[in-house]
């Protein structure tokens, strides 16, 4: 199972990335497990200085955007 | 490029804005230190964002990521150049360049930050990026 994390503190931009995630996961049928992560202390300990983010099982794939359904697919292919 | 996003005015709010970030080499001497507090002035007057050289360095993914589309400010205290050559070493071009001893500011191992040297410095940015 993937694990993918949506790290925001909710705002508009972070809503967006989450509704794309789930686009996304929906679409490509793949197996997996999304959390959203909106502490603010637990974004900044992340290393994230910029929201919205996006890790896949662990490792940071986009930070300081929200990437298309058709990218968050893409990501998910690798 | 990343645009700025004039939607989210929630308080502390990390979301991306803007173009432009500063990175400081925020060394052990009188200009490092200046480098630094011109970096978090800048900021605060909503310049750009202050931007973590050290993680840059550490090579943290999610440091690497966001500098890549964005435009990068370096602000060195003196003509080692830490931080343009951190960013060089992560592959990550500098738009502005700026040596604080250039400034006729002279480098010495007091900590202090003279607010006049620092407001040059802070006044010099400005001037880059409008030009």
């Amino acid at each position: 199972m993937v694990k993918i994390e949506v790290l925001g503190t909710g705002c508009a931009k972070c809503k967006s990335l989450a509704k794309n995630v789930e686009k996304a996961v929906a679409e490509s049928g793949v197996d997996a497990e999304v959390v959203k992560v909106e502490s603010l202390s637990e974004i900044m300990n992340r290393g994230v200085m910029m929201t919205p983010a996006l890790f896949i099982d662990g490792e940071a794939v986009a930070v300081g955007r929200a990437p298309s359904v058709a990218e968050i697919k893409g990501m998910l292919k690798r | 490029m990343a645009r700025k996003d004039e939607s989210c005015e929630e308080d502390g709010c990390l979301c991306a804005s803007g173009d432009l970030l500063f990175l400081a080499c925020a060394g052990g001497s009188n200009v490092g230190q200046i480098s630094n507090q011109a970096a978090v002035e800048l900021a605060k007057e909503g310049k750009g964002r202050l931007f973590c050289l050290a993680g840059i360095g550490a090579h943290i993914d999610s440091m690497i990521l966001p500098a890549k589309e964005r435009k990068l400010v370096a602000i060195d205290g003196c003509p080692v150049q830490c931080t343009k050559k951190i960013l060089d070493h992560a592959g990550l071009p500098v738009a502005l360049s700026v040596v604080i001893t250039d400034l006729d500011i002279e480098k010495t191992p007091k900590l202090e930050v003279d607010a006049a040297d620092c407001g040059r410095v802070v006044d010099k940015i400005k001037e880059c990026l409008r030009a």
